[in-house]
């Protein structure tokens, strides 16, 4: 046995090492999305019998106001969250100087990351406050009228994506700063004898050194738009009348709040969200497999 | 060095600058400080509107107390321990084998387990919350610390995993060459050659998870319930009262419940950040 | 995996009747009491029926009062208590259709409850069979400013014309009539309700919230009109939807607004912000329709025995004992609120004492609130609704074709 272990080492070893790691994770990521997708094609109030339903969830869903407008929604979000990453960029380009305790100044600004998304939607939702909160009172200081921002179905998923950018810019600023550090000085110090200057250099010469920071910056910003769930959840419980939902909000909504005993619906949402999600993270594989053929 | 070095611009771009920092600091800041002030407030004072003003009363000591006594805030932050330990160590520990026998070994389903871990990292957390939940409830861990933490060690699992093996992969491949032809085993290589190697990585990685872990709200609030078991992040829901939502104490456990990562953050901030970057620098 | 639930019952429910000469002497409650409030009438209550039944010894499982909600879920199919509180009306649907709580028809019968706890055993009640036991309500009303209203030459409105008037005064002084906050939805569904119940009366609104009714009915609509009344008059705060119930109180006690359509538990943050007694006030929702009986609102909270429990003797004679006036007084006197039975006394709070007085005369009926009358996703749907007529009103025929198409497919 010891012998045929001996000779076969290099063979057997890796599955040696993956064979935990695997297992965990078939267990509680693989198999979960394929039985998510079979609870789709059932009716089921998660405590009776489950009645098998084939595809009338899908077809429900094509009827249904609400999923439509969370898949706009959704959509918004990932438009727009994309500012995260030139929002990150700039602040990281403000703050890569060398001025005494730019450190903590770096630190501090990364903050917002590491506070829970509760907190943050519950500071961004009296922020917006119609009557007491400093938006409005800024706006009536210069003269406008307040916005209710959270009350307006056109504003509300504007108002939530920008207390969503606050964490989000943070966690660009430190791709970058990064990013920046790594940057090559003897091409800076060429471009400047060009006398590049300014935006020139930042777009010639920069920017195509921080495309891995960059990628990983879009990466990271498509997941979060699309994973979007605490804000929602906690400033307008994806109100008003619903206009904030999105497709994570609203499987949640079906299957698990206090209103939702449809298991099987909101299956159906969660497994059109994945194959959404799927396109990204195909591509994200995509580039990482041209990247392995590469190297 | 871009942009310009500060030195090397006049005096007055100099002195603009400097002034600019704290004020920008503080604008984005402000969220934070309003969460602060609001924890320092009285009940009163947010019934009756009182967001931003002066408040009427400081109640720092009364507030602060009343979490400790009038709620189970301490529980909960020892759930966030008992579920965020465990985690770490259990998904650095997977990964470390998982990244070696991706990054060192060639087999045809190299890439493909790779990119399984990798995939899996990024799935909505919907499209898992029904059956994750049915299983828990099955194996009798729901509602329990483990059966939180068992779930965040598999998912982390890919994350890791994908962290781990670039990172192994950076490594020389002659020290293994040396060791095989040495006639060490491989688990020996993996304990005795590779793993005292990854000892940054695995740094990084530690805290990087503890930060995910600690500050999850969604599966914490899918698996467990009630405050034996349940971390801050959900507990800080339960601060609120049935009708009326307490939100000074809601704010005073918030920050008490941000202290253990931002704690982290800054005492280890070199790991934190080489762990986010991962890749982002050639 | 769906099939294993009901096995799991039938097992558990063959285990139970083996075991349950085992498990006599040992009960288990699970509440979600957890405010300091009923958590000390909770305690107050074990302490009670321990005392009187010294051969039964409770453990008590106090649960977060949000996280309840899904627990609940989970633990009457998986590690039942013997005893859980939850709410009546069609909130109980769920788990009585699942086959989860125990018909307690006997304890009903046997400690004439009929009598005493009739004013709620209707809304008890679900295909005949009664599933628990109540043992608190509170009521729903208007609470207003009487400072401003003194101040304004305003008398309590007792009828719809007397109620548009007291708006239009109060308008004209700059204060908006009525507060509310609309984010959360269910303060929404408040108002409809009183509104229904007042234009077309409890039958009427009991048979819309349990789907027998099209929402496009004219009655319905009539319902929709009075509000838009209310809604054109400039009744209602702006902006609502972007407040949850409390933070609409600001307003009140600043004196912004001078009423609010809520429960009794809003009394205790307005004190708490610094109104006093003689600042604020209660009454009972004005008379729309005069034909009309009236009904009142009042949320009532129950105490029910899971089908899985393994000491269903024991919780028998919980529910018994919960069920008496003198433990009611009791319970209520902590809680702040309302006992059901109809032998208690209540509490001196001039509040109290207000809505005592009006729902043991009501003779028009008890509502359960819209979100327990109406099936768990007729409620949501409807509240949305609410929330976006409120805001536009012009939208009405498809908010209401809207609902319509969701009866059809909710109630199968």
């Amino acid at each position: 046995m010891s012998t045929y272990w001996k000779k076969n080492q290099q063979k057997l070893a890796p599955w040696l090492f993956l064979a935990p790691g695997i297992f965990m994770f078939a267990v509680y990521v693989i198999i979960p999305i394929f039985q998510s997708v079979n609870i789709s094609f059932y009716a089921w109030d998660g405590l009776g019998e489950a009645k098998y339903v084939g595809m009338r969830n899908y077809v429900e869903m094509i009827d249904d106001e609400a999923f439509f407008t969370s898949l706009k929604n959704n959509v918004i979000w990932l438009l727009l969250y994309m500012l995260a990453i030139p929002a990150g960029l700039f602040v990281a380009l403000f703050l890569n100087q060398t001025v005494r305790g730019i450190r903590i100044y770096k630190s501090l600004f990364f903050f917002p990351f590491v506070i829970s998304q509760v907190v943050v939607g519950l500071v961004f939702t009296w922020f917006y406050d119609p009557s007491f909160g400093i938006l409005n009172i800024l706006l009536m200081s210069i003269g406008f009228e307040p916005i209710a921002v959270l009350a307006d179905e056109d504003f509300a998923t504007y108002g939530i994506i920008a207390a969503g950018l606050w964490p989000q810019t943070a966690y660009c600023m430190i791709l970058y700063l990064t990013g920046l550090n790594a940057v090559d000085p003897e091409q800076i110090e060429a471009a400047r004898l060009d006398n590049a200057k300014g935006f020139k250099m930042l777009w010639y010469v920069i920017l195509p050194q921080l495309k891995p920071a960059t990628f990983i910056a879009l990466v990271v910003t498509i997941i979060g738009a699309l994973r979007s769930f605490d804000l929602i959840s906690i400033m307008t419980a994806g109100g008003p009348w619903g206009s904030t939902r999105v497709l994570a909000f609203y499987m949640y909504e079906q299957a698990f709040s206090e209103y939702g005993f449809r298991m099987g619906y909101g299956a159906a949402i969660a497994v059109v969200l994945f194959a959404i999600m799927m396109v990204y993270i195909a591509g994200f594989l995509y580039k990482m497999y041209r990247d392995e053929k590469g190297s | 060095m871009f942009p310009t070095p500060i030195e090397k611009t006049s005096g007055k771009t100099q002195v603009a600058y400097k002034i600019a920092l704290p004020i920008a600091l503080l604008i984005w800041l402000l969220p934070l400080l309003a969460v602060a002030l609001t924890s320092i407030r009285s009940a009163g004072d947010i019934t009756a509107g009182n967001y931003w003003g002066w408040p009427t009363s400081f109640n720092f000591l009364e507030n602060y107390t009343a979490i400790f006594e009038n709620t189970p805030i301490g529980k909960y932050i020892l759930n966030s321990f008992r579920v965020t330990i465990p985690t770490v160590i259990g998904a650095v520990a997977l990964s470390c084998m998982t990244g070696f026998a991706l990054a060192v070994y060639k087999f045809k389903a190299n890439l493909i387990i790779f990119f399984m871990f990798v995939a899996g990292n990024f799935v909505p957390f919907q499209i898992l919350m029904v059956p994750v939940r049915d299983l828990t409830l099955s194996l009798g861990l729901y509602n329990t610390v483990w059966g939180l933490a068992l779930f965040h060690i598999a998912f982390q699992t890919g994350f890791c995993t994908l962290f781990m093996r670039n990172f192994i992969k950076a490594m020389p491949y002659e020290l293994i060459e040396a060791a095989r032809v040495e006639g060490v085993s491989e688990v020996r290589i993996f304990w005795y050659v590779v793993l005292p190697l990854m000892k940054p990585a695995i740094a990084a990685l530690s805290v990087l998870v503890f930060t995910f872990i600690w500050n999850d709200y969604f599966w914490a609030t899918v698996l467990t319930q009630g405050s034996d078991t349940q971390p801050i992040t959900a507990g800080l829901n339960s601060l609120n009262g049935q009708w009326v939502a307490a939100w000074h104490l809601v704010s005073a456990g918030s920050i008490v419940a941000a202290l253990p990562p931002v704690l982290m953050f800054f005492l280890m901030q070199k790991h934190f950040i080489s762990g986010l970057t991962l890749g982002a620098v050639k | 995996m769906f099939h294993r639930t009901k096995t799991l019952v039938a097992a558990l429910a063959a285990s139970t009747m083996l075991s349950s000469a085992l498990f006599a002497g040992e009960l288990v409650i699970n509440t979600d009491t957890s405010d300091p409030a009923p958590k000390a009438a909770f305690e107050a209550l074990i302490a009670g029926f321990e005392a009187e039944n010294p051969d039964v010894s409770v453990t008590w499982n106090l649960f977060d009062h949000e996280g309840y909600k899904t627990s609940i879920r989970n633990f009457l199919t998986a590690d039942a208590p013997d005893v859980a509180n939850w709410y009546a009306g069609n909130r109980m649907l769920p788990y009585v259709n699942a086959g989860l709580f125990e018909p307690v028809d006997d304890v009903w019968d046997d400690n004439g409850l009929r009598d005493s706890l009739a004013s709620a055993e209707g809304s008890m009640t679900i295909d005949g069979q009664i599933w628990g036991v109540p043992y608190t309500y509170y009521q729903w009303g208007v609470y207003y400013r009487k400072d401003i209203f003194e101040a304004n030459g305003i008398a309590v409105p007792a009828n719809w014309d007397d109620f548009l008037a007291a708006g239009e005064t109060l308008k004209a002084a700059g204060v908006t009539p009525i507060t509310i906050g609309t984010k959360f939805l269910w303060t929404a569904g408040g108002v409809f309700d009183y509104l229904n119940l007042r234009t077309n009366g409890y039958e009427f609104h009991m048979a819309l919230t349990k789907g027998e009714i099209a929402w496009t009915d004219d009655r319905v609509r009539a319902t929709m009109e009075n509000w838009k009344t209310l809604i054109d008059a400039g009744f209602w705060i702006e902006n609502h939807a972007a407040y949850s119930w409390q933070e609409a109180l600001a307003p009140m006690v600043q004196g912004d607004a001078a009423m609010y359509v809520m429960g009794n538990f809003a009394v205790a943050p307005l004190r708490e912000a610094g109104l006093t007694d003689d600042q604020l006030g209660f009454f009972q929702f004005p008379v729309i329709n005069p034909d009309v009986p009236l009904a009142e609102e009042a949320p009532t909270d129950t105490l029910h025995i899971p089908s899985n429990a393994k000491n269903k003797e024991d919780a028998r004679r919980f529910l018994a004992y919960v069920a008496r006036a003198d433990v009611q007084t009791q319970i209520n006197e902590t809680l702040g609120q309302l006992p059901i039975n109809s032998g208690s006394s209540v509490g001196d709070d001039k509040f109290l004492q207000a809505g005592y007085e009006m729902l043991s005369t009501t003779d028009g009926g008890i509502a359960q609130f819209f979100d327990r009358d109406a099936p768990a996703e007729m409620a949501k749907a409807g509240m949305e609704g609410f929330q976006e007529f409120m805001v536009n009103p012009d939208r009405l025929d498809t908010i209401l074709e809207r609902l319509e198409k969701a009866r059809g497919r909710i109630y199968q």
